[in-house]
């Protein structure tokens, strides 16, 4: 019955979703529904927690090394007596070296790996694609649980002897071996970092093979949301590029505990290894990973930008195929990030190219973007500003890692705050701001609530605008001259005519973070007194909205049959509503003569 | 679907305008037929090949770039007795297909004993690794004499060591995961919670091979390249 419905090859061949998908009924033990539930729902919320939290923890952070940039050796306001008690409130510089640390691995794997993948691929891709649960609900409940551990682990490296990591977020050896920090908390980064790594690697084989197997009849790979494809491609590279970080991790583990010295820097040891590895090693990974952070937003600003617009993604293909490029691509550009490191111009010459390549694709997606918007009825709600924030903010980004593939101007630029700067603006703010979106717009098939729309918009304004001005000052200070992870840039003559700037980041840092407070105050309030979210709030189109709010155990009574893509919206013929579900079958009288008079 | 319906384009009489219609290819029966588990153990697999390929890349840059390789008073390493390792490696993965042939013309004492055969083989290749490391068994024909270690081959004291022990104890590692596996899937056929089930066996297989096919890449990258 189903393959008369479509053109040849059009349904996913021999997919037996219903008989591989039977409905259980909901667990009745507290342990099993709340805790350790095996629920895609569930613990989609308990990653969103887990995030949440790590967010807040590497916010204050951030606030803190702002705080010692801005006004150098002054103690630390409300909370500065607690955590440097040796320094009369003030930042140490063993305390600020750990802070730029702990931030960047906080954010990077224990805020938005667990906000964007964990808590969205977790709720989003069952429900998108038209399935019951994930393929491998037990392992899905071991992702998060093995990262809940590896959290623990980070934690526990603040209260040992010497302190927590200090090394940087990239632990470069030497500086992470033995040598450059005797203590047990470089160690404890490690262990974390490498079971954080074994439940992102659960988390994509459980997301690949329910996208694979489990997408309802119908739901061909070009009628998924891109949401979908962006989910899936983030997979794709955690399935690939974090076991090679962890043989990184491993080897510098040995080192630390067993005494090998693959790490070890060169000449004054006879056995000695060679740092460079891990360099290598550790890209060879770290630049898919940036595509591992972008993507998943990426997917879901594509599909908010037609949803909000109400008109189709311009290009959904040449969009899903464009992120596949840059996927593939960015397997291939690891070595720019260490040019200055000394390699042969031939070899450094390619890796550039190679670079550029990706602003071919990059170019594509955005400029789809920019289409998609083009002559659209777009409703300005928070979901959709927080999307256009990410389209402003990727493109800036996007346009200073010219300047950084370049080599000739990356030898200049490189390790100056122009590059912190440049990542911050394409993996944090753009990150931030599309989990923000996620949040806003999916918050009401979570929690059944819908988030207050002012408290939303005011959110919004008190983040871009700050956020804008924090990252780009960051970019011309690195243009001045000002190297990253500086201690006290108050002690260099020639970088004592940025101090003001510096300041002015430092006020605006703090701004945007006093507006999060806007939010969680919205968050929390709305759980309880948000207005009730019906089906389908947004008036959309994909099958998560064709359920109840928040979605019953089983999601899906009868598995959905999907007859086209994600965005049919504004089309001209349809009278009753300006959108057609994915599973909604044609009306009955469709008007398009009434439409095109001849 | 026959072949017929491919041919059929090709052979559309001349004359007429070109008709554009979709060519169907035959139904694969086996394509778009994988098992969830199937399809999940290979993409692990994959992603476990790209952990060896960080250790063989660090490997690698090591080797490639280090002036002596090889430090004076360091054993070679024997390359005929880890041979007899592959070798029976590799026989183990001959008794994994028996085992799931078995398992799929549903014998069950069959499949249990072509099992038990295999995870003999691992365990008959974990000995061999630790007597190779430390010379467990005295007076078992092998080289070096007293085990790698015994000789000087120490882990830390060079590259050439480390390597050598974190990449076969890696793959060894995995040796052992299979034999742990391999003794579950065992238990459940001996059970008769398989039966009618060859699919357990076939995804264990897939994991054995490939620590197989492993092997044979390590065992040639650290021991044949002199």
């Amino acid at each position: 019955m189903v393959s008369e419905t479509f053109a040849h090859g059009a349904e996913p061949r021999a997919a037996l979703p219903v008989e591989i998908q039977p409905i259980h009924p909901p667990p009745a033990s507290f342990w099993r529904r709340v805790v350790f539930s095996t629920d895609h729902k569930i613990i989609a919320r308990q990653f969103l927690g887990f995030g949440l939290f790590f967010l807040l923890i590497g916010g204050v952070m951030a606030l803190i090394i702002r705080w010692q940039l801005g006004a150098p050796g002054r103690p630390v306001p409300l909370i500065g007596e607690w955590t440097f008690p040796q320094n009369h409130g003030a930042v140490t510089p063993t305390g600020y070296a750990a802070l730029f640390t702990m931030h960047g691995t906080i954010m990077i794997f224990f805020a938005i790996t667990p906000i964007l993948i964990g808590a969205f691929g977790n709720f989003l891709i069952p429900l998108l694609i038209g399935a019951r649960d994930m393929a491998f609900p037990k392992l899905n409940m071991l992702s998060f649980w093995t990262q809940f551990v590896a959290g623990l682990v980070l934690i526990a490296s603040y209260f040992v002897p010497l302190g927590p990591a200090m090394g940087g977020w990239t632990s470069y050896p030497p500086l992470s071996t033995t040598v450059g920090q005797p203590g047990p908390g470089e160690t404890l980064w490690t262990l974390a970092l490498f079971i954080a790594g074994t439940s992102s690697i659960m988390g994509a084989i459980n997301y690949l093979t329910t996208i694979v197997r489990y997408r309802a009849p119908g739901m061909t790979y070009f009628r998924m949301p891109l949401t979908v494809w962006g989910l899936g491609l983030t997979a794709v590279l955690n399935a690939l590029f974090v076991p090679v970080v962890a043989s990184a991790l491993l080897m510098l583990l040995l080192d630390r505990v067993a005494g090998t010295r693959f790490f070890a820097a060169g000449l004054s040891i006879q056995t000695a290894g060679d740092p460079i590895v891990y360099q290598h090693l550790f890209w060879i990974f770290g630049h898919p990973e940036v595509y591992i952070l972008i993507l998943p937003a990426w997917g879901i600003v594509s599909d908010l930008l037609a949803f909000f617009a109400r008109k189709p993604a311009f290009g959904y293909r040449r969009t899903a195929l464009s992120m596949t490029a840059i996927t593939v691509l960015s397997a291939v550009v690891w070595g720019h990030h260490m040019f200055t490191v000394g390699m042969t111009p031939l070899l450094a010459e390619g890796f550039m190219t190679l670079t550029y390549l990706i602003s071919i694709p990059s170019a594509i997606l955005f400029l789809n973007w920019l289409m998609t918007l083009w002559g659209g009825a777009i409703r300005f709600q928070t979901p959709m500003l927080f999307a256009m924030g990410v389209v402003f903010v990727f493109g800036m980004g996007g346009l200073t890692g010219l300047h950084l593939a370049t080599l000739e101007t990356d030898i200049f630029l490189h390790d100056t705050y122009f590059v912190v700067g440049h990542f911050h603006l394409t993996m944090a703010a753009a990150v931030l701001l599309g989990s923000f979106a996620a949040i806003y717009f999916w918050y009401p098939k979570m929690f059944g609530r819908r988030m207050n729309e002012t408290l939303g918009v005011i959110h919004f304004l008190g983040t871009i605008v700050p956020l804008v001005l924090v990252f780009g000052g960051m970019l011309i200070l690195g243009y001045g001259g000002h190297p990253r992870r500086l201690y006290d840039p108050s002690q260099y003559a020639y970088l004592r005519h940025l101090m003001p700037l510096n300041r002015d980041i430092s006020i605006a840092a703090g701004v945007l973070g006093a507006f999060q407070l806007v939010f969680v105050y919205n968050f929390f309030v709305s759980l309880l007194a948000g207005k009730k979210a019906g089906e389908n709030p947004w008036e959309l189109t994909t099958l998560e909205w064709t359920v109840a709010s928040p979605p019953p155990h089983h999601n899906f009574d009868r598995i959905p049959l999907v007859l086209r893509g994600p965005h049919v919206l504004g089309r001209p013929d349809l009278t009753e509503k300006d959108w057609l579900g994915q599973a909604e079958p044609e009306p009955a009288a469709p008007l398009v003569a009434a439409a095109k008079p001849a | 679907m026959s072949a017929s319906v491919i041919a059929e384009p090709l052979a559309a009489p001349t004359g007429h305008a070109p008709v554009h219609t979709s060519v169907a290819f035959p139904r694969d029966t086996l394509f778009g037929a994988a098992t969830p588990g199937k399809i999940a153990m290979w993409i692990f697999l994959v992603s476990d090949a790209l952990s060896f390929s960080g250790l063989l890349i660090g490997y690698g840059i090591l080797r490639g770039g280090s002036t002596v390789w090889r430090h004076p008073g360091e054993p070679a390493l024997g390359v005929n007795f880890t041979a007899f390792l592959t070798f029976l490696l590799i026989c183990s993965s001959v008794s994994m297909v028996m085992a799931y042939s078995a398992a799929l013309a549903g014998d069950r004492k069959k499949t249990a004993l072509w099992l038990a055969l295999t995870i003999l083989g691992g365990l008959g290749f974990l000995a061999g690794q630790m007597h190779e490391y430390f010379g467990f068994f005295p007076g078992f024909p092998t080289h070096p004499l007293r085990g790698l270690v015994g000789e000087g081959l120490i882990p830390g004291h060079s590259a050439y060591a480390s390597t050598f022990y974190l990449t076969t104890g890696f793959h060894g590692c995995h040796v052992l995961a299979g034999v742990v596996y391999l003794s579950t899937v065992l238990a459940r056929v001996l059970s008769g919670k398989l039966d009618g089930r060859p699919g357990a066996v076939e995804l264990a297989g897939l994991f054995w091979h490939f620590v197989d096919l492993v092997w044979i890449l390590v065992f040639t990258l650290i021991y044949l390249i002199p």
